[in-house]
């Protein structure tokens, strides 16, 4: 008999990532699907990265509840997964009198939407904080919940640890047809199967008004809007050490310079709008816009020192607020859709939103009796050196070097390809271990993951791909094209 | 774990060092080698045109290695394989790991840097457009299709004429790859001409000098580049956009001295070169660390490697005997001068004369170079043609040197005829 | 009238090599410059770099070479006869591959040591 599934969560990225892990402690049978061949494959691997503190959002709005209710709960999910994050703080700088009015601005609104431990620095006090600044700002409002993550590793171990405890997950299963059936709904996807579920979350991101459409008459359109980043060289990573915003404009919060959890200097993003849905390529005028626009926050940046451009899409509803609601009409349908910035931060409170909808809508929540969290990451160079050799005595592969710049080893990507959701590829394995995040950006260690990849998975090393489904690397031996 | 002397790296540099260590005396040295093997990067470097200068015959890559090793194998020296430093202490403490030995603390009375270069990626040239597979700096295609017998694509383009990319293109095409274009910002090409010739001419494999490639299309795995024609400040000229389609796109834009350990031991980096200040025997700012070959400035030839290793090798055994600190002079680059390596010279630690390694900024036709002290001219030596792309070596002689405090600089005068 | 680059040394030369006047070579500076115009368009020659199956060794690819230059309109040719080629280690350095490439007289030979593991 075919499953029929208490909730399936449409989208594995960090919206759908914290529903899912939030259904994951209850008795329920649920499953996540995505078109993607791996979870955090949308704009949650290609954002800021930034855990934003709750000043921006205007007073009373789901954003400004979520986001403040979100930075604490970010917080104790990175600790409670190991994920990279840290507390670092932001700032708002101030360099003309409009701006200073506007740092005055969202001090009060961060008042109204509680944000803790706000204050206004006087341009002085800023430099002595951030003496690489632009030495003509003249006030900033900081912020010391305002922090850094890595999201991508977050998404990853909230869904991970849903596995884990039960959760089924369907990737590279594209969703083509929605059809309400009797006490729920019927999933069509592309390879033909039909997936059989009572309640639908729709956290399809960039796609989520397609999804919508499926089961209901449209009533809003996602148009992505682009931003596209730098990233530098660990040698450029302690210019800053807090999130620096300029100040907010209609365009959205603007080219930020911020530390990463890895100690590289993040510097971007712009904003393209109207593009395609698909649409991550970089344009070289865009790029040197950032970098133009980055000096009013810091003249210091060497950007000889970058070692990556990417680009990522914001999910641009054309409402103000995040929508978040049972879709009228559509008995335990939920949707969280137009989840732009603050998203990330504001996913699991909204994760926490959608549960009292479904609860609402009549899910039954009964927590498990146990409920498993097993991830244990080892990470060799957070070690101390007597910690690293026992770990090298338990497995001898904790000792070889893979990746040099980030010095991962084979241990830990052999680890990463044991784990719940098996990594598809050699920048999946990127995103759970750093095994090519470094300055070479995998010149080196690319072919030799690529080889533990193949030798882990018993496959031959030309059906490993890079990233996608179908995105390969190498011919087949001898050059001949398999058919 | 002590040793007198530790080698980082195992490649070229480091083999020369290692035996030359021994041969002046040192006998206890240690090479603590990344790779599986011995030989480093000339493991994937499977062509021939290596060893002209310093074997006199004509090698390939693996063959000059093994030249090496054999030399190396003669000797008492100790080799840790499949071993990564991970620091190295201002107090030359070395720390390292690998499967047998686990974590290693390893105590040195000398040092010698050999980590050799890895290659500018896409992230620091910055090329726009989407991120799909099939993008490889030359050397990471050089391993998959040398070392592992995988070729990585089946139309290519590649950006840079560096002499990687050159010979790339011609291994891809006689692996039955066809190579569309070499495309090349500058109005010359960085490769040697013999590369020029036997790897694109050969093959009728166009260059075009004065392009770059300014956007890559594709999902999953590239499909197709735009190349535009550059100006003399070499920003893309609107209207002058070719398009190729390719699946692969292979990047030989320069190499970057691997100098992180080098930095973190707080060792004085030169900005010209990316690599560590020398000596004119090869030891660095801190006192009994040594570096030699592409971590201190990139070479174009193995040969100069071998030959400049072998003096750090020299250096650092004699380090072990007496001091060699002394007060120093300055090379400094006068016109026309990219850098020069050694950067600064004891005078009373050079025995008949020394190197001097450096690079011309632009290229220059019949010239002359010129050293000078205070003013004062020491050395003036004839030039017929000087390129950017190839390394120049004069000799400084002793006597010529004799008594010379301050500065010494070194220019290009162009002579008309 | 032909013109090329002449690859003897960094220098460079633009080399013009005549073919209806017996080949005479302008434009270079040596006489090795002579020589390579005459010769690169009446007998070009180049070594041949490639690589051949092998197990039992760290890699899965032996490095070889022609022992001696041979025609350049073979070169294709000879990579392709290396295609199905395999060997076991060990293998030493200068050891035959393949012996007499396309009748030219010249064989492959390996260019590395490879012991067994």
């Amino acid at each position: 008999m075919q499953t029929i599934y208490d909730v399936l969560v449409i989208g594995a990225g960090i919206t759908g990532g914290c529903v899912l892990h939030e259904l994951s402690k209850y008795q329920l049978n649920i499953a996540v699907i995505d078109k993607e061949n791996d979870a955090a494959e949308g704009t949650t691997k290609a954002n800021s990265a930034i855990v934003h503190a709750g000043y921006d959002p205007l007073p009373g709005t789901k954003m400004a509840f979520h986001n403040v209710r979100g930075n604490r709960m970010v917080k104790e999910l990175c600790k409670h997964y190991q994920v990279h994050y840290s507390e670092c703080g932001s700032l708002v700088i101030a360099t003309d009198d409009d701006e200073i009015k506007t740092v005055q601005k969202l001090y009060e609104r961060g008042i109204q939407n509680r944000v803790p431990g706000l204050k206004i620095l006087t341009g002085a006090e800023t430099l002595e904080l951030e003496p690489n600044l632009n030495p003509n700002i003249r006030c900033s409002l900081f912020a010391p919940t305002g922090g850094i993550v890595n999201p991508w590793e977050l998404c990853i171990a909230l869904v991970e640890t849903a596995v884990e405890n039960g959760a089924d997950h369907y990737f590279s299963h594209e969703v083509t047809a929605i059809t309400p059936e009797e006490n729920g709904y019927a999933v069509t996807v592309k390879n033909g199967i039909v997936l059989h579920t009572k309640y639908l979350v729709n956290a399809a991101g960039i796609y989520a008004d397609r999804i919508h459409a499926m089961a209901a008459s449209a009533d809003f359109t996602i148009a992505p809007a682009k931003g596209e980043y730098y990233l530098l060289d660990k040698n450029q990573g302690g210019l800053v050490g807090r999130v620096i915003f300029q100040c907010p404009t209609k365009a959205g919060k603007g080219v930020l310079v911020s530390p990463t959890v890895h100690g590289n200097l993040i510097v971007g993003p712009d904003r393209t709008d109207s593009c395609g849905r698909e649409d991550l390529a970089t344009d070289g005028k865009n790029l040197e816009g950032i970098r133009k626009i980055s000096e009013k926050t810091c003249q210091k940046i060497d950007f000889r020192q970058s070692i990556r451009n990417f680009a990522g899409l914001r999910a641009i509803s054309g409402q103000e607020d995040f929508i978040i609601r049972e879709i009228p009409g559509l008995h335990g349908f939920i949707e969280l859709a137009g989840i732009q910035s603050p998203g990330l931060t504001s996913a699991p409170s909204i994760a926490l939103e959608a549960l009292e909808l479904l609860q609402k809508a009549g899910l039954g929540l009964i927590e498990k009796k146990e409920f498993k969290n097993t991830r244990k990451v080892v990470r060799m160079k957070e070690l101390t050196p007597d910690e690293q050799e026992q770990k090298i005595k338990e497995n001898p592969l904790y000792g070889r070097v893979i990746c040099r710049c980030e010095t991962i080893t084979e241990g830990e990507i052999v680890d990463a390809l044991k784990s719940p959701i098996i990594p598809p590829s050699i920048d999946a394995v990127k995103r759970r271990t750093n095994a090519g995040m470094g300055r070479c950006q995998g010149g080196f260690c690319s072919p030799r993951v690529l080889e533990i990849i193949a030798r882990e998975k018993g496959i031959d090393p030309s059906e490993v791909i890079q990233d996608k489904e179908d995105s390969r690397i190498l011919l087949p031996h001898g050059g001949e094209e398999s058919k | 774990m002590n040793y007198d002397i530790v080698v980082i790296g195992g490649g070229p540099a480091g083999l020369a060092a290692a035996v030359s260590a021994w041969d002046s005396g040192a006998r206890s040295v240690l090479i603590l080698e990344r790779d599986k093997e011995l030989g480093g990067i000339l493991n994937q470097c499977i062509h021939n045109g290596f060893g002209l200068h310093y074997f006199k015959e004509e090698l390939t890559g693996p063959e000059y290695a093994g030249r090496f090793i054999e030399l190396l194998q003669q000797t008492g020296v100790d080799v840790k394989l499949d071993t990564m430093v991970l620091h190295i202490t201002d107090k030359k403490e070395i720390h390292a790991v690998n499967t047998v030995d686990g974590y290693m603390i390893i105590h040195a009375k000398a040092i010698i840097l050999a980590m050799g270069c890895r290659e500018r990626t896409r992230g620091a040239i910055g090329i726009p457009g989407d991120r799909p597979a099939g993008i490889f700096t030359a050397g990471t295609a050089q391993r998959y299709v040398n070392m592992e017998g995988y070729l990585c694509g089946k139309r290519v383009v590649v950006l840079g004429s560096g002499d990687i990319g050159l010979i790339m293109a011609r291994r891809m095409t006689l692996e039955g790859a066809e190579v569309l274009a070499c495309v090349e910002l500058m109005p010359y090409s960085n490769g040697l001409n013999r590369n020029i010739v036997q790897c694109l001419n050969d093959y009728g494999i166009p260059l075009y000098l004065s392009h770059t490639i300014t956007k890559i299309e594709g999902k999953r795995r590239v499909e197709r580049v735009i190349v535009s024609k550059v100006d003399e400040n070499r920003r893309p000229i609107p209207g002058t956009e070719m398009e190729f389609n390719c699946d692969t796109v292979l990047l030989s834009v320069g190499l970057i001295p691997e100098n992180e350990l080098t930095r973190e031991a707080g060792i004085t980096i030169d900005p010209r070169t990316n690599g560590a200040v020398v000596f004119e025997n090869m030891e660095t700012s801190l006192s009994g660390v040594f570096a030699c070959g592409n971590v201190v400035h990139v070479h174009d030839l193995v040969d100069f490697v071998s030959a400049e290793s072998a003096k750090a090798g020299a250096s650092a055994a004699a380090y072990l005997s007496r001091n060699t600190d002394g007060p120093a002079v300055e090379v400094k680059n006068g016109n026309g001068i990219g850098y020069t390596v050694p950067q600064k010279l004891r005078l009373e630690n050079i025995e008949k004369f020394t190197e001097l390694y450096f690079r011309a900024r632009q290229v220059y036709g019949e010239s002359a170079l010129v050293l000078s002290c205070g003013g004062k001219e020491v050395l003036r030596l004839h030039r017929e043609r000087m390129a950017p792309g190839e390394m120049e070596k004069i000799i400084l002689p002793k006597a010529k040197l004799a008594g010379l405090t301050g500065e010494l600089t070194l220019s290009v005068e162009e002579e008309t005829l | 009238m032909t013109e090329l680059t002449c690859i003897v040394c960094p220098k460079g030369c633009r080399l013009k090599v005549d073919e209806e006047n017996g080949f005479a070579v302008t434009g270079a500076s040596c006489p090795r410059g002579t020589a390579y115009g005459k010769k690169e368009l009446t007998a070009p020659t180049r070594t041949v770099t490639s690589t051949v199956a092998i197990e039992g060794a760290l890699h899965s690819r032996l490095p070889v070479k022609t022992s001696q230059e041979i025609d350049r309109a073979l070169v294709k040719e000879a990579v392709a006869a290396l295609k199905n080629v395999q060997v076991k280690a060990p293998v030493s350095t200068g050891d035959v591959i393949l012996e007499n490439v396309l009748g030219t007289g010249t064989d492959f030979i390996a260019t590395k040591t490879m012991g067994r593991i």
